[in-house]
């Protein structure tokens, strides 16, 4: 089979500042399982892509193996996208965003992805803040080869056949906050009223923004005995910190301040207004943030929303000096030193 | 009877090798180097070999500089001179001297045995004794008594002191106080030779005039100035000996050159990854968008980086590769060179995978055919492999001025800027305008219209997924007629043709040049005439075919156990297998031109018996 273009029909859509309708943000046609959680989470790029006004050229997708990973064919084809190989986005993501910073990088990234044959890469893109969006969706279970675990699984969660997974899962959101970044959220792909702001945040976030997303594999997981279905996460889904992204910083922001929450500016426009369901919980405190996380209460709720934010941190291009203009415009003759140069290079080596 | 005055009646001038014999770790290295650039300043032609072990601190260590007054590329496998300064090694190290030679030591512990053989001149010298009264600190004294080897072996051959005093100069700037340290160390071992040692002595060292013209460079720097002048602006590698120093290079001439005084912004990127699968990822994420970009690494990390190599080459996405070859396989000898990965790089990945490589010869060939790398992956967008290895990359050698010509301008190949996509009604990644095989590319960001999806899974000629067997064989074809495009594009072969007319010839690759020149004079010498190839790039050059076709034997001269080039060339041609004679140096020593010398005429006598 070949890839399918998706009809595009325009007629009595709204338009953003651009002039484009949310058509124009989406790509060709998905071939996952109807169902599936990826879809829902395309949707929500798609929207909070449309809703921010940005040029779908000013991004660039890019994306490991897996069902997840394949989804960046499914948004915005206007944008270049690339589906590197398993595990290795955020190399050619560091790459990419080194000689230009100016494009909005979305990676899109499983948990197999990520956290295993990825997680050495996961955790250096990290360490280096790179400045992009990265996406996980997070369903526990590898689906393009039949229903493994992933490194996400919960113990005690079984497989469709009923075999309990044993080890350890890993949290990104966990592992995130211990490897220093700026920017950690938990969504659900059901809820993309909290799904949308949050994504719109982490591209306005100057620095690495990770969003895991728990997203059901229908197929694979999506059983009683799994903790990542969609009935087990509509029953434990408990938003701990409601996020909204204001694009203009005049708006007021006063009454969220007043209702105990609290407005975050962001250094490449617009604001984060944060409301707690919790009133002890503090969004700048990481280590309560990863305390909460690694401490699940007896109901067993899965905390959501904008968990840890610190936007004053230097991003990679900061950090190594990289000029305004991206490397990849500067002109040759600025990059070459010419032959007087060699000349008295050469004399050292006389 | 004075055996030793009989072979040292023959005195031989700027035509001898020095070797030092040392303990790692003890700072040998600048006093050896002091030791060659001194030579080199003289106007004598010298090549300078580090064979050093994987260690950090104690293993032993040797540096050989050769005196070659007929200006040879290579090690001459005898040494007349050593410099004996590791007790570990003293009877390995006396061994080696060769008959009428030198052996000079530390005698500050007297050491009888090494006055053994009556055909050679051992010297004590109490260099350490003599450091200790002067000097304080140890390390200062450790560091001192390599100077005061410099001295000896200056007094002992005639080596300009004056020279001397002018790169310690050089080398400390305004610290007076270590000038005159070292200087003070170097006049320790002149008056000490002076005093043990006043007979006549064989080995000469004169001011000649042939080094005018040149510089003494390694490989890695050159390469690293070759990726500078190219325009690269990204690099990512993770460090792995021997290609370390190429990173090193490049940081060290973009901050030379690439740094706004005023802001202190820099025009290149360079990151260290946790890995080699990270760095090439990097360096393929920064050509994708547009930049220029490469890693240096070695075979260990080619091997790792295998699965991202196809994907470039699959997805056609502009790369170079820096190979600094070290002998293999596995970790194998880290310090050691070997040209073992010329296989491994030329059909890196799984799949059918072909890619363009080079191979340079030496430090000049490795700053021009760096720049010709980027033009060449850029042009065909693919993968190039820049083949090298340690004793190019990180040797100093003696190679004539790199010249620049100021109107040169990269080759950026078919890319679709704003304007144009523009114009375009519908832009498709892989499809062959041309009918060259080589599509267009887009540069994220540039325009909506350039989108494309760059994947590694099938993909037809307008970048979309199939699975549909003839559209995948299409794109799987053109990559086919691409890479075979590049083979009268990549560095054409040198062909030396020998005195007389010859149906003999040695065909080698990139370090071996010099060993195999030098050995064509010698089999000149005795009557054997060869002409010789010298491969530069791959996919071959029909030149080679022809050349090995007009031959009935053909000596294929490489660094490895498996003749690798051999069977590239039995690969990639229609030639005659049989007439392809393996001669093969895989120890992980610097080419040899005695192994080649005595190779090609055992040969020949077999053959006439």
């Amino acid at each position: 089979m070949t890839s399918m273009a998706k009809p595009k029909i325009s007629k009595h859509l709204p338009t953003n500042e651009l002039g484009l309708t949310i058509r124009n943000y989406e790509g060709s046609m998905s071939t996952l399982c109807a169902g599936c959680g990826h879809d829902s989470v395309t949707a929500a790029l798609v929207q909070a892509f449309w809703e921010l006004s940005l040029a779908p050229e000013s991004a660039a997708k890019v994306s490991g193996i897996g069902c997840s990973s394949k989804t960046t064919a499914y948004f915005m084809g206007q944008s270049h996208g690339i589906n590197t190989v398993h595990g290795r986005m955020p190399s050619v993501a560091t790459g990419a965003n080194a000689v230009n910073g100016d494009l909005h990088y979305i990676g899109i990234s499983g948990d197999g992805d990520s956290l295993s044959i990825g997680f050495g890469q996961f955790a250096h893109a990290i360490r280096r803040n790179l400045n992009m969006l990265y996406i996980i969706e997070n369903n526990g279970v590898y689906g393009l080869t039949k229903g493994q675990f992933s490194a996400s699984a919960d113990i005690g969660s079984t497989t469709k056949r009923g075999v309990p997974n044993e080890q350890t899962p890993i949290d990104p959101c966990v592992q995130a906050l211990t490897l220093g970044a700026g920017f950690v959220a938990r969504g659900f792909s059901g809820d993309k009223s909290q799904l949308v702001p949050l994504i719109k945040a982490g591209l306005m976030h100057r620095g690495f923004a990770l969003i895991d997303v728990v997203s059901p594999c229908v197929t694979f997981n999506d059983h009683k005995g799994s903790t990542k279905s969609y009935a087990h996460t509509y029953k434990y889904y408990h938003p701990l910190v409601h996020t909204d992204f204001v694009a203009d910083a005049d708006e007021i922001t006063g009454e969220y301040e007043a209702d105990g929450g609290m407005s975050v500016t962001l250094h490449d426009g617009g604001i984060l207004n944060l409301r707690k369901t919790e009133s002890d919980y503090d969004p700048r405190d990481k280590a309560q943030a990863i305390d909460t996380l690694m401490q699940p209460r007896e109901n067993g709720e899965i905390r959501t929303g904008l968990l840890y934010v610190d936007e004053n941190m230097a991003d990679m291009h900061e950090a190594n000096a990289l000029p305004d203009q991206p490397l990849n415009k500067v002109d040759y003759k600025e990059l070459c030193p010419g032959s007087d140069a060699l000349g008295g290079f050469l004399k050292g080596y006389c | 009877m004075n055996v030793v005055a009989d072979i040292q009646a023959d005195v031989r001038v700027n035509d001898f090798v020095i070797k030092i014999a040392n303990v790692n770790g003890t700072g040998s290295a600048s006093a050896n180097g002091l030791l060659m650039k001194a030579i080199f300043r003289m106007g004598v032609p010298v090549v300078g070999k580090n064979l050093f072990p994987s260690n950090i601190q104690g293993l032993p260590t040797w540096y050989e500089i050769r005196l070659t007054k007929d200006s040879h590329m290579a090690r001459s496998g005898s040494t007349e001179f050593m410099v004996a300064m590791n007790a570990e090694t003293y009877a390995q190290d006396l061994k080696e001297v060769a008959p009428g030679g030198y052996l000079l030591y530390d005698n500050t512990w007297p050491r009888p045995d090494l006055h053994a053989r009556t055909d050679i001149t051992a010297i004590g010298v109490p260099l350490a004794r003599l450091c200790n009264a002067q000097f304080d600190n140890a390390r200062t004294r450790v560091l001192m008594k390599n100077m005061a080897y410099v001295g000896a072996v200056a007094g002992l051959t005639g080596l300009d002191v004056g020279v001397i005093r002018g790169l310690v100069e050089e080398m400390f700037g305004t610290k007076a106080h270590l000038i005159e340290a070292n200087m003070k160390a170097i006049q320790i071992g002149l008056d000490a030779i002076a005093e043990v040692h006043k007979e006549p002595v064989s080995l000469k060292i004169e001011t000649m005039d042939k080094t005018a013209g040149h510089v003494m460079i390694d490989g890695n720097t050159a390469a690293a100035l070759g990726c500078l002048y190219a325009g690269a602006t990204f690099g990512a590698w993770y460090p792995i000996t021997p290609s370390t120093s190429l990173m090193d290079g490049f940081k060290m001439v973009c901050e030379k050159y690439r740094v706004d005084k005023d802001t202190g912004r820099k025009n290149y990127c360079i990151i260290q990854a946790e890995d080699e699968l990270a760095s090439v990822g990097m360096a393929i994420g920064a050509s994708w968008n547009g930049a220029r970009s490469f890693t240096p690494t070695s075979g260990p990390g080619i091997s790792l980086m295998s699965e991202f190599i196809g994907f470039a080459y699959y997805g056609e996405v502009p790369l170079v590769l820096f190979d600094v070859q070290r002998a293999g396989p596995s970790t194998g000898l880290p310090t050691r060179t070997q040209q073992c990965d010329l296989q491994l790089a030329a059909y890196a990945s799984h799949g059918d995978t072909k890619h363009i490589c080079v191979y340079p010869a030496d430090p000049k060939e490795c700053f021009e055919m760096a720049v010709q790398a980027f033009d060449l992956a850029d042009r065909f967008q693919t993968p190039v492999f820049f083949m090298t290895d340690l004793d190019i990359g990180m040797n100093d050698w003696m190679v004539p001025e790199f010249e620049w010509d100021d109107s040169f301008q990269p080759d950026r190949g078919k890319v679709l800027g704003k304007d144009e996509l523009e114009k375009i009604e519908k832009y498709y990644r892989y499809e062959d305008r041309d009918g060259d095989a080589i599509p267009y590319r887009t540069i994220p960001g540039e325009h909506p219209k350039g989108a494309y999806f760059t994947r590694g899974s099938g993909h037809n000629w307008k970048g979309g997924y199939t699975e549909d067997g003839g559209e995948y064989k299409e794109v799987l074809d053109r990559l086919t007629r691409k890479w075979e495009s590049a083979a009268e594009v990549v560095p054409g072969p040198i062909i030396v043709e020998a005195a007389e007319p010859t149906k003999r010839a040695i065909i080698s690759i990139g370090g071996c040049d010099g060993a195999v020149r030098e050995a064509m004079t010698r089999l000149q010498q005795d009557g054997v005439h060869v002409n010789y190839l010298r491969v530069r790039g791959f996919p071959f050059s029909a030149e080679i075919e022809s050349f090995i076709d007009a031959h009935d034997e053909v000596y294929v001269v490489e660094q490895n156990r498996d003749a690798q080039l051999r069977g590239m060339l039995i690969g990639e041609t229609n030639v005659e297998k049989s007439k392809l004679v393996p001669l093969l140096d895989y120890a992980g020593m610097p080419a040899d031109p005695t192994f080649i010398y005595e190779g090609v005429k055992a040969h020949c006598l077999n053959a006439e018996a």
